[in-house]
């Protein structure tokens, strides 16, 4: 007798439902997510790409459906969750009086760890950054304080990232640092969940499209 | 505890770097208070009589003033969806918030206030009185004022609308703080009133985090 199929998917949403400000966004939204898969949101503005992800992380509360990960309801211990999940906004989410690496470290001592030096160093390489690592974020550019917050995302090492139009404001050496560094994660065996039109440097990307 | 530290570290060290935000609110705290003597004029009885209530009225101006950036500016930048998804309890975050404005408003109104007091012609044990009242109630001011702040996230008139709804609130601290230094005149227990200041600031700590944590929720909505 054959044995009984894996569940290989690591996070499995099931007939999810939203609302943004009293109006139904999406209604039964399923699907599965494995080790090492991407997962591109795409969909015309407004189409709850952005809703969808903030359910995912537990911002906004859905009308029904289930999130799970490796079998368990996520809701049901939502702050170890929230260690599981990188957030990349569409706001950047960094202070503009405090440094970029400064922004970086108060970020992970947020999420309550204390990073390796050598990580948040190998985080600000990634994506050029090293040389701006002292200087205020209100001065930089938006494609500056773009790359640092990514390098925010890369330093979580949470598994699942949930990235809105992460290739915002970024030119093209940026937007290949971008893509290495998702290849990476996707080759340790993590998961994204991207919102974006633009390409993720993937052969072959899973796609969600979400109707209006 | 942290992530606690970590967020209260964050927000001083936001407050070092624009040292003019809190010297604003100082400097308010201040000129507002020097205001009444000029006046009602400079009769010392009546100065030192009203110096209590007037000195913790603009004690709790000053700490409204500064309250609306409380959430607002992590609002408005997005760092607020990372507190809302730190692996940590979001009261606690929020605790944390408003002890960062207590240690820069309250604490420092609190030192100021004797001073001023001196000039309104209150004295030794007075004085002692007044800042001893301050200290165990400003730290209600900025935990109700929290919860205002929070409530009102995303309104528009946020500032005003905060201050509607916080001042209230905050009656029963200001009564019992001005009433405290007229003990020293009656003869009255002092330190009956400071327990109920004490009080009033430990029903204040063990509520408001859970309002302001749930009103926090709704805005990241």
């Amino acid at each position: 007798m054959a044995p009984p199929p894996l569940d290989v998917a690591l996070l499995k949403v099931s007939d999810l439902a939203c609302r943004r400000g009293g109006r139904p966004v999406f209604d039964r939204l399923s699907f599965a997510l494995g080790a090492g898969e991407l997962l591109a949101l795409v969909g015309r503005n407004g189409s709850g790409k952005t809703t969808l992800l903030r359910a995912l992380a537990l911002l906004v509360r859905p009308l029904a459906g289930t999130i799970l990960w490796q079998g368990a309801e996520v809701q049901a211990d939502p702050d170890a969750w929230r260690g599981r999940v990188a957030w990349l906004g569409h706001l950047d989410g960094l202070k503009g009086d405090l440094s970029v690496r400064e922004n970086l470290l108060g970020a992970e001592r947020l999420r309550g760890r204390v990073p390796a030096a050598d990580r948040l160093e190998q985080a600000l390489a990634a994506y050029d950054l090293g040389a701006l690592g002292d200087r205020a974020v209100r001065t930089l550019s938006a494609g500056q304080r773009r790359r640092t917050a990514l390098a925010r995302v890369m330093l979580t090492e949470a598994p699942l990232w949930l990235l809105d139009e992460p290739l915002n404001a970024l030119d093209a050496p940026a937007q290949q640092s971008f893509r290495v560094v998702l290849q990476q994660h996707l080759a340790q065996g993590g998961l994204a969940i991207a919102a974006t039109h633009a390409d993720l440097g993937m052969a072959q990307p899973r796609m969600l499209e979400l109707a209006t | 505890m942290t992530g606690f530290a970590a967020l209260l570290t964050r927000d001083l060290r936001l407050v070092w770097r624009r040292p003019g935000d809190v010297a604003v609110v100082l400097a308010f705290f201040v000129v507002a208070t020097v205001l009444f003597p000029l006046g009602i004029g400079p009769q010392a009885n009546i100065l030192a009589r009203i110096a209590a209530g007037v000195l913790w009225c603009t004690a709790l101006f000053a700490s409204m003033l500064s309250l609306d950036r409380l959430f607002a500016a992590d609002y408005e930048d997005g760092s607020l969806d990372l507190l809302l998804l730190a692996p940590w309890p979001l009261e606690l975050a929020a605790l944390a918030k408003c002890a960062a404005h207590w240690i820069v408003t309250g604490l420092p109104i609190t030192v100021l206030a004797p001073v001023l007091g001196a000039a309104f012609g209150l004295e030794g044990g007075a004085l002692l009185a007044l800042a001893a009242t301050l200290l165990v109630g400003t730290p209600t001011l900025s935990l109700t004022g929290g919860l205002a702040a929070a409530l009102t996230l995303g309104a528009r008139r946020g500032g005003a609308l905060l201050a509607l709804l916080a001042l209230p609130l905050c009656v029963p601290t200001l009564i019992f703080g001005a009433a405290a230094i007229e003990t020293l005149m009656t003869g009255e227990d002092l330190l009956a009133h400071l327990a109920i200041l004490a009080a009033l600031a430990l029903v204040a700590l063990a509520t408001t985090p859970w309002a302001m944590a749930a009103a926090l929720r709704q805005a990241g909505e």
